[in-house]
């Protein structure tokens, strides 16, 4: 016992008092050396291969860098030729905030309906169900089975069901005619977007106390309309603001389903987005500076619709 | 006001018919659309050449045969890797990367939800605020670390930033805050159990579902994962680079398509249905606070 009390005796926690707010701090970071050297590891990679890079691609982003000549800094202009002076980036801003706008809320709004329907369903059925909703987002590159299904011969099936209803006589381009591969793109996203918000609202739906929901009943909640309107939704606040960030974040990110389908680039740069041009200027012209101000942006706007959605979602219910 | 109904002393919530029915039209129209092109993409695969040929294409199979699974194998003939070494490599990088990932994330997640460390707010604010952009805009100066640490076509290159990947830490950090008893810990610690003991010997073991929920993600990221920026060789290329060359083959490699993409799908969908309750049970506790 009198070895344990005298291994203890370190690392009780020093009083606060009679020093300065950083002398406290230096102590306490000497008391805890072992918490620091236990999450090394993982802060080690964290920062060298995403904080670190955002920040330098911020840095490099005000520069021109061609990876053989040293940097030199120029200020805005990268900014100024991707505003001014490249039209397949204004292009792609506009379909990447298409992508979003559509993909984030709809995909958003589908999960939590579709996690509320499940809810009720008795326990066996509902882990099949959660299965069959969740498993396209897990299984890869399934989803090339859509560009099966839009081919562009009289095979694809989409094709073959138009052209034997009469609604069609020629099969359609799908992949070359600029008005269909957006919503098509955008159809396939939503089709593999029940991801980690979707698990998120299952889990946070199972999680709310049965007993609120008799005292609602007693309360005089008529329906379950009400039920999911005051009850349900105040009980899963922590869920409905993960679930928005993995949302908006996953409809900036369904770049390589466009490749997959459309190609690199897509006709006429009809579902060019921001990471493809990212992509182009980067992995493929090596123009660090202009590519990093593309990457500057793109993470901006990720950030800041975060953000904003946040915000806004954590006012509701107050 | 409505009135109250009760069953066996206990209250019955209130269900309209037309609400049941509406939610079930729901439902099933949107799973059969979630569900048909997995299911399709199942039977193309048992499909024999004859039958996958056939116009309008049917949604049964009539004579079953794993032809296309062996033919898997040789789909790949034009390239001078053996299809397995494909499989081998994303079972490597799988397997070591989750396990990476699991053990950096989850000491790292102890660390900040159950030691009172300055800088831990800090550092958790940070792995939050990374779930809130995609790691595309990180991948310029990545390469460039990359070449400078000369892990440009090595395996390192995909495995290493795996183990940094935040969203299983993220996860299992919020786990551990509401299913590790504080109280616990601190009498290990009086016991004089250093903190990597206590980690392992008593917080470890509470908290299952956040381990296998971080297995889940990770696993499944790096398992899906295809070409690689930084992987040139063809022998370090990965299973799903090998299936998208297949199934952009062409009509001719259709149903060998369809079966590597079974292989493909149904590893992840295994993992996770091994695992549902208990990363449902990890989810209950998902939330964005600190």
């Amino acid at each position: 016992m009198s070895d344990n009390a005298k291994a203890a005796a370190p690392r009780k926690p020093v009083a606060r008092k009679d020093m300065t707010r950083w002398q406290w701090t230096w102590k306490e970071m000497k008391r805890n050396y072992a918490a620091y050297l236990m999450c090394a590891p993982f802060f080690l990679i964290f920062f060298t291969f995403t904080v670190g890079p955002v920040v330098l691609s911020i840095y490099y982003s005000f520069t021109v860098f061609n990876l053989i000549q040293p940097e030199h800094f120029v200020w805005l202009e990268n900014y100024m030729r991707l505003i001014f002076d490249d039209d397949t980036f204004l292009k792609a801003i506009e379909n990447t905030l298409i992508f979003a706008v559509v993909t984030g809320p709809v995909s958003y709004l589908l999960s939590l309906v579709t996690a509320w329907f499940i809810n009720e369903l008795a326990p066996k059925i509902r882990a099949v169900v959660t299965l069959i909703f969740y498993a396209p987002s897990i299984s890869g590159g399934v989803y090339l089975i859509w560009k099966v299904a839009f081919d562009g011969d009289e095979y694809g099936y989409v094709n073959s069901l138009l052209m034997r209803y009469g609604i069609e006589t020629q099969p359609i381009l799908f992949f070359q005619n600029a008005t269909y591969v957006m919503p098509i793109c955008i159809v396939v996203a939503l089709w593999t977007s029940l991801g980690v918000a979707f698990l998120s609202f299952i889990g946070g739906l199972q999680a709310v106390d049965k007993a609120q929901y008799e005292a609602g009943a007693v309360d005089g909640i008529r329906n379950r309309w009400q039920e999911f309107w005051y009850i349900t939704l105040p009980n899963m606040k922590q869920q409905l603001l993960f679930g928005a960030v993995m949302s908006i974040t996953q409809s900036f990110g369904f770049g390589d389903i466009v490749t997959a389908l459309a190609g690199f680039p897509s006709v006429n740069y009809c579902a060019w987005t921001i990471v493809h041009h990212l992509q182009d200027y980067g992995g493929q012209r090596f123009e660090v500076g202009y590519a990093s101000a593309i990457a500057t942006i793109l993470f901006a706007i990720m950030i800041g619709s975060n953000m904003l959605v946040n915000k806004i979602l954590s006012k509701v219910g107050q | 006001m409505a009135r109250l109904r009760t069953r066996n002393h206990k209250v019955v919530l209130s269900r309209s018919a037309g609400g049941d029915i509406g939610i079930s039209i729901f439902l099933i129209i949107f799973g059969l659309f979630m569900f048909i092109p997995m299911y399709y993409v199942i039977i193309q695969s048992l499909k024999p050449m004859d039958e996958l040929w056939q116009y309008p294409p049917r949604f049964y199979v009539v004579h079953m045969t794993f032809q296309n699974f062996a033919d898997m194998f040789n789909a790949m003939s034009d390239s001078w890797v053996p299809f397995s070494r494909y499989i081998f490599n994303t079972v490597l990088i799988s397997v070591v990367g989750t396990f990476g990932n699991l053990v950096c994330g989850s000491l790292a997640a102890y660390t900040i939800s159950k030691i009172k460390f300055p800088g831990r707010t800090a550092l958790f604010r940070l792995v939050r605020l990374s779930l809130m952009f995609h790691t595309t805009v990180a991948s310029i100066v990545n390469y460039m670390t990359m070449s400078r640490l000369g892990w440009i076509d090595t395996y390192l290159a995909v495995i290493i930033p795996a183990w940094g990947s935040t969203l299983g830490m993220f996860l299992m950090k919020q786990f551990m805050e509401g299913n590790i008893s504080d109280a616990v810990l601190e009498s290990a610690r009086l016991d004089g159990s250093s903190e990597l003991r206590t980690y392992w010997t008593i917080a470890m073991p509470m908290v299952k579902p956040g381990w296998l929920t971080l297995i889940v993600y990770s696993f499944k990221d790096l398992w899906n994962m295809g070409s690689s920026t930084y992987i040139m060789s063809e022998q370090l290329k990965t299973f799903n680079y090998a299936v998208q060359q297949i199934v952009s083959g062409g009509v001719a490699r259709a149903g060998v398509g369809c079966a590597a993409s079974v292989v493909m799908m149904l590893v992840p969908i295994a993992v996770f249905v091994f695992s549902q309750s208990q990363v449902v049970e990890t989810m209950a506790t998902s939330g964005m606070k600190d």
